[in-house]
C-alpha cells in the first residue's frame, strides 16, 4: 500500500477522458460518444454510420462495431468502479446477439463492472437501441490490469494510481 | 474461390482484406495495422481484433455453403473471443474453420495471428444462424 497522497488527486471521470479517448484510434474512427455513466457503470452510444452495415440486404449495423462499442464501455466501467486509470487488456469477451439492431439506429452499451480484484475486472452489460428491456445483445467479459503506466498526454487520467 | 467472397460494408471501411491465400480451403483474411484499429498506443484495440475474427468466420461459412450450392442469410447467434495476447503495430490475419456445419446453424472457429502462425493472439468461437 501507499501512503497517503498529501493532495486530492482526480478522481477517473468517464465523461472526461470520452473527450480525449474517442478523439483517436479506432473508438474515433468509430464515433463513440459518451453517455452515461455511475458509480460502476458506463454508457457509451456508437452512432448509426452507413460504412458500419454488416449486411447487404438491410441497413442495421454490423455486429463487429457492438463489440468494439462493448469492449470499450467495459474498460471504462472498470476505471469508473476502480477510480483511476490503469491500462486493462481483455481476456475473454462474450456477446450473445438477442436481434439485429433497428434500421438507422444508433446503439448504446450500458456496462458495469460487478467484481474488482487486484488483477482481474469482471463485466458484464447490454447493448439497446430504444429500451434497455429490450437489448439488441448481452455480454459477458473479464479483463487483466496490465504494466505500463498510459497517463501521459491525457489530464483526465493523472489521478493517483495505485499501481 | 476467394474472389466470390463480398466482405460486409464495416469490413472494408475497416480495412478488412481478403489475402488470396486459404487455409484448409478458408479464406485467409488480414487487416494492416493504422489508427482506425488501434487502441491504447501502439496496439490493436480489442473490438478491432474481434472484428477481423468475426468477418473471418463468416468468410469461412460463405466459402462451405457456396461450396455446398447454399446462400442463406446469417445471423449472429452469438461470438465469444478469447485474446491470448496483445496485438502489435503490425498486419494481422484470421482464417476461420467450420467445426459443424447444420441446416439452421454453424458453429465456427477462428484464429488471428501476426508475424508468426503457431502463435495466435486471439480466437473466437460463433453460433451462426442461417435462415
Amino acid at each position: 500500500m501507499q501512503p497517503a497522497m498529501t493532495t486530492p488527486v482526480a478522481r477517473f471521470d468517464a465523461r472526461e477522458a470520452s473527450k480525449w479517448f474517442f478523439r483517436h484510434g479506432h473508438t474515433g474512427w468509430l464515433g463513440l460518444r459518451f453517455a452515461d455513466q455511475g458509480d460502476n457503470w458506463v454508457e457509451l452510444e456508437l452512432p448509426w454510420r452507413e460504412d458500419l452495415l454488416g449486411d447487404r440486404s438491410r441497413p442495421v449495423l454490423a455486429s463487429g462495431p457492438i463489440i468494439s462499442l462493448m469492449d470499450m464501455a467495459s474498460g471504462m466501467a472498470i476505471w469508473q468502479t476502480r477510480g483511476t486509470f490503469a491500462p486493462v487488456a481483455t481476456l475473454d469477451l462474450r456477446v450473445d446477439y438477442q436481434r439485429p439492431a433497428r434500421e438507422r439506429a444508433s446503439v448504446k452499451g450500458r456496462v458495469e463492472c460487478y467484481r474488482l480484484t487486484r488483477s482481474a475486472a469482471f463485466v458484464r452489460g447490454i447493448a439497446y437501441d430504444d429500451d434497455p428491456d429490450d437489448p439488441v445483445a448481452h455480454v459477458a467479459g473479464v479483463f487483466m490490469t496490465i504494466g505500463a503506466d498510459p497517463r501521459q498526454e491525457n489530464p483526465a487520467l493523472q489521478g493517483g494510481g495505485d499501481d | 474461390m476467394t474472389d466470390r467472397l463480398e466482405l460486409p460494408a464495416y469490413a472494408r471501411s475497416l480495412g478488412i482484406e481478403t489475402t488470396g491465400a486459404s487455409e484448409g480451403g478458408m479464406p485467409v483474411l488480414t487487416v494492416e495495422f493504422g489508427p482506425m484499429v488501434e487502441g491504447r498506443p501502439q496496439h490493436f484495440h480489442g473490438g478491432a481484433t474481434a472484428g477481423l475474427l468475426e468477418n473471418a468466420g463468416y468468410a469461412a461459412l460463405r466459402t462451405a455453403l457456396l461450396a455446398a450450392g447454399r446462400d442463406p442469410q446469417l445471423k449472429p447467434i452469438n461470438i465469444t473471443v478469447q485474446y491470448l495476447a496483445a496485438g502489435k503495430s503490425q498486419a494481422s490475419f484470421a482464417v476461420g474453420r467450420i467445426t459443424r456445419l447444420g441446416r439452421r446453424n454453424a458453429n465456427v472457429t477462428v484464429e488471428a495471428w501476426q508475424a508468426d502462425r503457431a502463435r495466435p493472439i486471439a480466437t473466437a468461437v460463433m453460433n451462426i444462424l442461417m435462415v
